[in-house]
C-alpha cells in the first residue's frame, strides 16, 4: 500500500519538476539556499513559488472548466479588469475590503457571462470567452483610463507582497485556494459532476445533471480565480496595468492545466497538478533569469522543454515504459 | 481638491511651453492629425501635449485616432485632404504602404510632417519627421553613468524591452557605446523585461538572488521606467537601498520615475520627450512664412533629468498629461 502511495509521486510532472530544479541548480549553485530576511524566507525557490502564483491559481480555475470540455481564454483579460477595479476605486478614496470586494464580484461576473454564452446561448468556448478576452482588456483600459493606476494603500499591498508564516502572501493564497477547491470537488459528488458533463453533456443532463447551472458555476468559478489573481498582480507592482497584466497569461494557464495531465478532451482533471505544471513553468522561467542566457534563448528553452515533458507524456512513451515493465516482469518470471 | 489639480496642470502646461511669442503664420491654420491610438501612457501624452501645443498657437487641430489600423489613418488622411487642411501630422502605425495616400496629399499641395517614427516612401512625399535617438537615448544613460562612477568598478545589470523590438536594440546599442572603453564599467546580466513593470521586478529579483543578493550590482539600468519602477521594488525587498546601494538609470522619463527620484530611489531617465508636434508646428511655421524647407529628419532632445532636477515640480507638470 505504501508503495503505491509512493509510485503515484513519481508521475512525468514530479520528473520534469525535479530535473529542472536540478539543472537551474546545475546552472546556478545558490539556487536552492533560501535565507531568512526581514521576516520573511528568500531565495530562487520562493522566488518560483512566489511568480508561479499568478498562472497557478489561473489553473485552479482553468482546470474546473477544461474537465468541462471548455476553455477560458478570458481569464488574462479578467485580470486587468480585476486589478484595474481595485486601483481606481481605492485612488477614489473607497476603503480597501470594497475595492477587494469589487474586484473578485467583477470576476464572477465575468466569468458567469462566459458560462451563460457557453452553456445556454450554447457558443463554443473558444469562441465565446475570446469575446472578453479581447473586450475584457479593452474594458480595464477604460476604466484605467488608459494609464498605470498606483495606489499606496496598504491591504492591496500587502496581497501582493506581504508574508504569513514566512510565506509570501500570494503562496498563502495560492495554498488556501487550492485545498478549498481541491476540497470542494474530492469531498463531494461536484467533482464527479463536472467530469460527467466534460465526457457527455447531454448524458449528464439526462442521468439528472443541472449541467448549464454547473457550466455557469464553473466558469463563474475561473472568473473569481482570475480576479484574486489580479489582485495579486496589482498589488505586486502597487498599480494597475491595463495593458499588461495578465497578457497572454490565459496560455500559460492552458499550459500548466496540460501539463498537470488533464485532457482538453475534458472529462478527468486534477487541479493539484495543474498547480505543478504551473510551478514546472516557473521554475522554468526562474531559472533562465539566474542563469545568465541572453534573453534570445528564452523561448527556445521553454518550448525544448515542454515538448520533452509532453513526449514523456505520450501514450507512445506509456506504451514503451509499460512494455519494459512487462519484458522485465516476464523475465524474472522465467529465471 | 480638483481644482488645484487643474491648477497644477495648467501650471505644468505654461512651463511646458516657451513663454516667447508665436509667430502668426500658424494662427488660425487647420492642421490634421492622424494618432496610431492609445496603446501606452506615452502615446497618449504625445496626444495631450499635441493638442496644447496646437491650442497654444491657434492652431485648429483636428485629431483622428487611428486605433492601430493603417486602413483608418489612410481614411482619416484622405478625409483631411477632402477638407482641405493646411497641412497633416501622422504618427504612422507601419512603415509601409503610405507612398499612395502621401502621394494625394502631395498633389493637392497640403505638407506632411510624420511624427515619431519614419515610412518607407521617397522622401519628397513628405515635408520632414520628426523623433527621437533612441541609440542616443541609451547613450546618455551610459554617459550619465560613465560620468558618475569615475574609475570605481562597477558591475551593471540591464533590463532590456521586448526581445527584437528597435527601442530594445538600440537603447542596448547606445549604452554599451557609452560605456566602451571604460572597463571598470561592465554588464554583467541582461535580460528582458518586455517594458513591462511586473517583469522588470521579477527579472530584477532574479538577477539579485544571481549577483550575490545584491551585492555584486553597482547599477540597474532598464529600457524604460516602467520597468525600473518594477525593478526598485524588488532591490527594496531584498533589503537594499535603490538609488544608493544600486544606482538606478532608465529611459522615458514618465511621472513615475520622477515620484521615484522624490524619494531619492531613482538617479536618472533620459526623456523621450511626448512632444513631437512642437518641432513639426516650428518647421511648418518657418516654411510658411520663410519657405524654409526643413531637414528631413528633425531629432528631439534626449535630455537626462536626475534628483537636482527638481523630480517634484516635473512630475507635477507630466502628471496631468495622460501618461
Amino acid at each position: 500500500m505504501k508503495l503505491k502511495k509512493f509510485s503515484r509521486l513519481i508521475n512525468p510532472q514530479s520528473i520534469a519538476l525535479v530535473v529542472v530544479l536540478l539543472v537551474n541548480w546545475a546552472l546556478f549553485p545558490g539556487f536552492f539556499n533560501v535565507t531568512w530576511q526581514d521576516g520573511r524566507l528568500f531565495g530562487s525557490l520562493i522566488d518560483v513559488l512566489n511568480r508561479g502564483v499568478p498562472v497557478a491559481i489561473l489553473a485552479i480555475g482553468m482546470s474546473a472548466v477544461i474537465a468541462t470540455k471548455g476553455v477560458d481564454l478570458s481569464v488574462g483579460a479578467v485580470m486587468a479588469i480585476s486589478g484595474a477595479v481595485a486601483a481606481t476605486l481605492v485612488t477614489d478614496g473607497y476603503p480597501a475590503y470594497v475595492a477587494v470586494l469589487a474586484a473578485l464580484a467583477i470576476g464572477i461576473v465575468c466569468g458567469v457571462w462566459n458560462g451563460i454564452l457557453v452553456a445556454f446561448l450554447e457558443i463554443q468556448p473558444i469562441i465565446a470567452t475570446l469575446v472578453l478576452m479581447v473586450a475584457g482588456r479593452g474594458i480595464a483600459q477604460l476604466i484605467t483610463a488608459g494609464s498605470i493606476v498606483t495606489f499606496s494603500d496598504p491591504l492591496l499591498i500587502f496581497i501582493g507582497t506581504g508574508s504569513f508564516a514566512g510565506l509570501p502572501m500570494p503562496v498563502v493564497i495560492a495554498i488556501v485556494l487550492l485545498v478549498l477547491s481541491v476540497f470542494l470537488v474530492r469531498s463531494s459528488a461536484v467533482g464527479l459532476f463536472i467530469e460527467s458533463v466534460g465526457v457527455n453533456r447531454a448524458a449528464a443532463s439526462l442521468a439528472g445533471i443541472r449541467s448549464g447551472l454547473l457550466l455557469v458555476a464553473v466558469y463563474g468559478f475561473s472568473g473569481f480565480c482570475a480576479a484574486v489573481s489580479g489582485l495579486i498582480v496589482a498589488g505586486d507592482i502597487k498599480g494597475a496595468d491595463a495593458n499588461n497584466a495578465g497578457l497572454w497569461l490565459e496560455l500559460d494557464a492552458i499550459l500548466a492545466v496540460v501539463i498537470g495531465g488533464t485532457s482538453l478532451l475534458g472529462g478527468r482533471f486534477s487541479i493539484a497538478m495543474s498547480v505543478l505544471g504551473a510551478i514546472i513553468i516557473q521554475a522554468m522561467n526562474t531559472g533562465i533569469l539566474v542563469s545568465g542566457f541572453p534573453p534570445e534563448f528564452n523561448l527556445v528553452v521553454k518550448a525544448g522543454v515542454i515538448i520533452l515533458i509532453f513526449t514523456m507524456q505520450s501514450p507512445l512513451a506509456t506504451r514503451f515504459i509499460e512494455s519494459r515493465k512487462n519484458a522485465r516482469a516476464l523475465a524474472r518470471k522465467a529465471s | 481638491m480638483k481644482f488645484f489639480t487643474k491648477l497644477a496642470v495648467a501650471a505644468g502646461v505654461a512651463a511646458l511651453l516657451s513663454s516667447a511669442a508665436y509667430a502668426d503664420s500658424l494662427k488660425g491654420k487647420t492642421i490634421g492629425f492622424s494618432q496610431i491610438g492609445s496603446e501606452s501612457g506615452w502615446r497618449a501624452a504625445e496626444t495631450s501635449v499635441t493638442k496644447q501645443q496646437a491650442e497654444k498657437r491657434g492652431i485648429n487641430l483636428k485629431f483622428a485616432d487611428a486605433q492601430q489600423k493603417q486602413e483608418n489613418q489612410i481614411k482619416a488622411i484622405r478625409g483631411f485632404i477632402a477638407q482641405g487642411v493646411d497641412a497633416i501630422l501622422v504618427a504612422p502605425v507601419v512603415s509601409t504602404g503610405w507612398d499612395a495616400v502621401l502621394g494625394e496629399a502631395k498633389d493637392a499641395k497640403i505638407p506632411v510632417i510624420l511624427l515619431d517614427r519614419g515610412v518607407d516612401a521617397p522622401q519628397d512625399l513628405y515635408l520632414t519627421s520628426v523623433a527621437s535617438d533612441q541609440v542616443k537615448e541609451g547613450k546618455v544613460a551610459g554617459d550619465w553613468l560613465v560620468k558618475t562612477v569615475g574609475d570605481k568598478k562597477c558591475n551593471v545589470v540591464e533590463l532590456q524591452g521586448t526581445v527584437g523590438s528597435t527601442p530594445a536594440i538600440n537603447r542596448k546599442k547606445g549604452f554599451e557605446e557609452a560605456i566602451k572603453g571604460h572597463d571598470n564599467i561592465k554588464i554583467v546580466r541582461s535580460q528582458t523585461g518586455d517594458f513591462t513593470r511586473s517583469k522588470g521586478k521579477e527579472v530584477m529579483e532574479g538577477f539579485i538572488k544571481a549577483e550575490d543578493g545584491g551585492k555584486n550590482i553597482c547599477a540597474m539600468y532598464a529600457h524604460n521606467d516602467d520597468m525600473a519602477v518594477g525593478g526598485i521594488q524588488a532591490i527594496k525587498d531584498a533589503g537594499l537601498k535603490p538609488g544608493k546601494d544600486v544606482l538606478v538609470v532608465s529611459v522615458d522619463a514618465v511621472p513615475d520615475i520622477f515620484k521615484a527620484m522624490m524619494n531619492n530611489e531613482a538617479n536618472a531617465t533620459v526623456e523621450l520627450t511626448p512632444n513631437m508636434a512642437g518641432p513639426a508646428f516650428d518647421a511648418l511655421d518657418a516654411y510658411w512664412t520663410s519657405k524654409k524647407v526643413p531637414e528631413k529628419f528633425i531629432i528631439t532632445e534626449s535630455k537626462l533629468y536626475t534628483p537636482n532636477d527638481d523630480p517634484k515640480k516635473v512630475y507635477e507638470e507630466k502628471k496631468g498629461l495622460g501618461y
